[in-house]
């Protein structure tokens, strides 16, 4: 009765199509041109360190705002009418169906030098480039990726009974106490998978620095794009070492959370 | 609403939406640049003339909808499978699955290119339409697995019974009753599917071989040459799609939610 | 002798079940009759639903067979099996109408369409829901979903229809006018009913036959007069109806000593100075001026309940309840006849009373004269004396040396609680380990079918070693 079976294509599925190409990823990873063991891909990844720990600052940036900016929004959300509620998550969802190239795009358009915003600035006399900088990339990024923070907050908040706020309130806890004793410990599973949804991504994205940050500011993921299709091995070790990376910071993340539940 | 709460909300989507009504705005006007030259509507009309585009269109919704198809067939089978399962097994089957939606585009992008290029010089295929909608699949499934599990774990596992009970084999009974039960979450994982699928670009971008184009391949090369109007006009049209398609499945639910609710 | 025979429509033979290496069914063997309103009934946990789900085919046994009108059925999926359920939560399917829930079974097997519009209707007619056929079943009330599930499994036309505690849902007044109906159900429709249920008094009122269930055997079958006026044992005496239970020595054939008074009974057959319990049913005993019964007592509390006045009387440090229709005052001293005929005895439950097990010395501790003993993968010390590793000591433990540790720490954790019993002096709690049973005294109520840690008091054992024959 326990059927089990219809799970099989799934898993062969999963094997040929994600472990095997992960397997190849290490194999090339770990040899050089003619295919013999080499740590050569790794010395050369090395190498961009420094772009490493670009990408990985300018996530950590992005995904801080993202959460500053998107933690007020999903609480005021989580407490409106259900209909209201209902009404802001389409608001919200609509521009992450946008096609992702044409939402950095309008960035560049409202950007770019005697565009829209440069054109009002000089109204005001005030005359700076606006795009080609770090700032630009993470204006690039908080935009693309803050529906997916303030969905997984939203949804988190939105099961926070009212009642329980107001008996906090009710127990002489002022607002603030209310938030940082009550909203705060019960959103931080949202705020775990925010975090998730926004980091992962922007670390290992690429186009968004190639088309609004400066030639010092492209990420890892523009290096993968740039090196892979003429050096296989140095781009696996690389795309390998971001995959570990990240699946690092994701059990930190949710050991994490697993011991903050646990306390709750 | 407090006064407070509603700025917030009003600079969170003016923020959100901004940028699109640039260049929505700028689609209808008659010059290339950011400049103002007046109305018009020739963006669009090089738009339907475009011939590059329109085969792009059409191969983006023909994976997609393959894909997205597939994908719930396989995932929704895979997550009756799965909940089967018990303990580390089941685990195991399902962090698999949560890996691969969490690993980066960029390195489910790569690793997939380097087996097709492998697999086509051993087996003499060039990557295209049929290793993007390989590609597509793969990265599809994970979600129908993730929105069907909840789904399965929560059904009354007894309507299953009374199904066998009156007479129905396994098949019949998962086709007449639990279909029905796991059909919101089947649901779900299929428009996922189907949204992630038309929205990819860097998956598409490293499979798709040297001449198959999708919406998102074609996007890129025309960014790439910076100024073009017509992407001004593409944006806009894909916008004025997106909010109607979000407003009828809205206008479903809520229906649905008021007929569960009486 | 065969004409008996061909009347059983369900037999279960031998049926073992376990599940993670815990019995559920041990060995029980059962036979239904046809067109009969079978109630099985027990605790929770005590093996009810698993026996319906294997008669239903949800279920393998871990070993033996079950026959059904004489053929083995054992594998056989539901699907193939001419019985039908009506589960606990009624299951019906929430995307169909009231009709096309009823008409599942008909359609799958693709029966005319006219013929299922006709057999609906008659069941809806049976069923009390006659012009219900277009509604939603999220729409209906409890006790209506109940009769669309009965509809749904009777229309399909089995042998036999299983009943998972399907009342269990509903509120008590509700619950009494669908008894009522279900036996109306079963009689207009001639079919063999096997319905589980943990409420005595569903069963008694229902039902043609009783099987009492407890730890996952069979304790007692028999019609509801019989369980209720000849139990076999305490458990089931206690289960059903209620009852003052007392221990007392079986003199001789039709004389038992109860509290030191010798009554006269109508038993034979237990052998001389045999201890047994007894059950006397509180509506049996007589109240009389104190002078005229052997037995006397005290009344401690009275409680008036509608038809009687309930009476806790102290007699001989021994608690009884009485009913009575007439009242008498808290403090005075009441008499209390009981005929021969409403003496009830049966056999213990525990065979001795006393504990007794073998264990061997692991470690001797010769500096606190104590050693540590092993039993059933557990280890323990005994104080107060010594001998060498290896040596098999012989303990005997009165029922008083026994607790449940409250600390959540016993000398053999995981121990099942099987039965708890008022005996009007305590409780008697009879447990089990993996390897035996135990009994035990306690004030406190514990709680039936769970697991607890089991303490033990040496000091009040006593404790012997073993010769070992050579």
């Amino acid at each position: 009765m326990r059927l089990r079976r219809p799970s099989i294509p799934y898993i062969i599925w999963m094997v040929v199509f994600t472990l095997v190409p992960i397997v190849l990823i290490l194999f090339y990873a770990l040899t050089d041109r003619s295919g013999s063991f080499s740590v050569e891909a790794f010395t050369k990844a090395v190498g961009y360190s420094d772009v490493f720990l670009r990408s990985i600052w300018i996530a950590f940036i992005s995904t801080l705002i993202c959460l500053v900016i998107a933690y007020p929004m999903g609480y005021i959300m989580s407490r409106q009418k259900r209909s209201v509620q209902n009404f802001l998550t389409m608001i919200i969802m609509i521009p992450m169906w946008m096609n992702f190239l044409l939402r950095i795009y309008a960035w560049v358009t409202l950007l770019q030098n005697r565009g829209p915003i440069d054109t009002m600035l000089s109204i005001f006399g005030i005359h700076t480039q606006l795009i080609g900088n770090q700032g630009a990339v993470i204006l690039g990024m908080v935009y693309e990726y803050l529906p997916f923070m303030i969905l997984p907050l939203y949804t988190v908040m939105s099961k926070i009974d009212t009642r329980l706020i107001e008996a906090a309130g009710d127990l002489g806890a002022n607002k603030f106490g209310v938030m940082r004793k009550v909203v705060f410990p019960l959103s931080i599973p949202g705020i775990i998978s925010g975090i998730t949804m926004v980091f992962v991504p922007t670390a290992s994205t690429f186009l968004v620095a190639q088309y609004l940050g400066g030639t010092n500011d492209i990420m890892i993921g523009d290096v993968i794009d740039k090196i892979f299709w003429s050096d296989h091995n140095t781009g696996s070790a690389i795309a390998l070492i971001l995959m570990v990376a990240i699946l690092i910071f994701l059990v930190i993340l949710n050991f994490f959370g697993d011991e903050e539940a646990i306390a709750a | 609403m407090k006064k407070l709460s509603k700025l917030y909300t009003a600079l969170i989507i003016f923020f959100m939406y901004m940028p699109i009504i640039v260049l929505v705005i700028f689609s209808f006007n008659d010059g290339k640049t950011t400049v103002w030259k007046g109305f018009t509507l020739k963006w669009y009309a090089d738009l339907f003339r475009d011939s590059q585009i329109m085969s792009a269109l059409w191969n983006t919704l023909l994976v997609a909808v393959l894909a997205s198809a597939i994908a719930t067939v396989i995932g929704t089978m895979a997550a009756i499978g799965i909940n089967n399962f018990s303990g580390k097994k089941r685990l195991l089957l399902q962090n698999m699955s949560n890996i691969s939606i969490l690993s980066p585009d960029v390195v489910t992008g790569v690793s997939l290119m380097l087996m097709f290029t492998i697999a086509g010089v051993a087996f003499h295929f060039q990557m295209g339409f049929w290793t993007v909608l390989l590609a597509h699949i793969t990265f599809c499934t994970p979600f129908v697995v993730l929105s069907v599990l909840p789904r399965i774990r929560h059904m009354d596992y007894s309507l299953y019974e009374a199904a066998l009970d009156l007479g129905c084999n396994q098949w019949q009974a998962f086709r007449k009753v639990v279909v029905h039960e796991l059909m919101p979450g089947i649901f779900t994982g299929f428009l996922m599917s189907f949204t992630y699928s038309l929205d990819d670009f860097v998956i598409t971008y490293f499979t798709r071989g040297a001449s198959f184009q999708t919406l998102s391949i074609q996007i890129y090369t025309m960014t790439h040459q910076r100024i073009s109007p017509k992407i001004n006009a593409l944006s806009a049209l894909m916008f004025v799609v997106i909010i109607v398609l979000m407003v009828i499945i809205n206008v479903k639910d809520r229906k649905a939610e008021k007929r569960m609710g009486e | 002798m065969k004409q008996a025979k061909n009347d059983i429509i369900v037999s279960l033979r031998d049926i073992f079940v376990e599940f993670d290496g815990e019995v559920i069914l041990n060995h029980i063997n059962l036979d239904i009759r046809d067109k009969e309103f079978v109630t099985i009934l027990g605790p929770s946990g005590c093996g009810k639903t698993t026996t319906l789900r294997i008669i239903g085919g949800f279920l393998e046994p871990g070993s033996g067979d079950v026959y059904f009108d004489g053929e083995k059925i054992n594998g056989l999926p539901p699907h193939k099996r001419n019985v039908n359920t009506v589960f606990q939560k009624y299951s019906l399917f929430p995307h169909l109408n009231v009709f096309e829930n009823i008409a599942f079974g008909m359609r799958i097997k693709k029966l005319p369409k006219d013929e299922i519009k006709k057999r609906v209707k008659e069941m809806l007619a049976i069923v009390d829901l006659k012009g219900y056929e277009k509604r939603s079943v999220a729409k209906l009330s409890g006790g209506q979903q109940q009769r669309v599930a009965i509809a749904r499994a009777l229309v399909c036309d089995p042998k036999v229809l299983l009943l998972d505690e399907p009342l269990g849902a509903l509120d008590l007044k509700l619950r009494k006018t669908m008894q009522w109906e279900l036996k109306q159900i079963q009689q207009k429709t001639n079919t063999t009913f096997i319905y589980v249920t943990h409420d005595q008094e569903e069963a008694l009122t229902m039902s043609d036959t009783v099987v009492v269930m407890n730890n996952g055997i069979i304790e007692q079958i028999g019609s509801p007069t019989d369980v209720y006026n000849e139990p076999v044992n305490a458990f089931v005496a206690d289960f059903i109806g209620e009852a003052n239970i007392i221990n007392a020595v079986m003199i001789d054939d039709c004389r038992v000593r109860v509290l030191g008074e010798e009554l006269e009974c109508v038993d034979k057959g237990f052998g001389q100075n045999t201890p047994v319990d007894i059950v006397i049913r509180p509506e049996d005993i007589e109240v009389v001026p104190p002078e005229q019964a052997k037995l006397v007592g005290e009344v401690k509390d009275v409680v008036f309940k509608g038809v009687h006045y309930e009476m806790t009387v102290m007699c001989k440090n021994c608690e009884w309840i009485i009913h009575s229709t007439e009242c008498s005052p808290v403090g005075s001293k009441i008499g209390m006849k009981i005929i021969p005929f409403n003496i009830q005895i049966m056999n213990k439950m525990f065979p001795h009373p006393y504990n007794q097990f073998v264990c061997e010395v692991v470690y001797a501790d010769e500096e606190n004269n104590s050693v540590t003993v092993t039993l059933e993968d557990s280890k323990f010390d005994i104080e107060g004396f010594c001998y060498p590793a290896g040596t098999k000591l012989k303990v005997t433990l009165p029922p008083q040396a026994l607790s449940i540790a409250g600390d959540g720490v016993g000398d053999i954790d995981d121990v099942y609680i099987e039965s708890v019993i008022f005996k009007g002096e305590h409780n008697e709690i009879i447990l089990e380990s993996d390897e035996q049973k135990w009994i035990m005294h306690s004030d406190v109520d514990e709680q039936v079918a769970t697991y607890v840690p089991l303490k033990f008091d040496f000091s009040k054992a006593h404790i012997e070693p073993v010769e070992e024959e050579s």
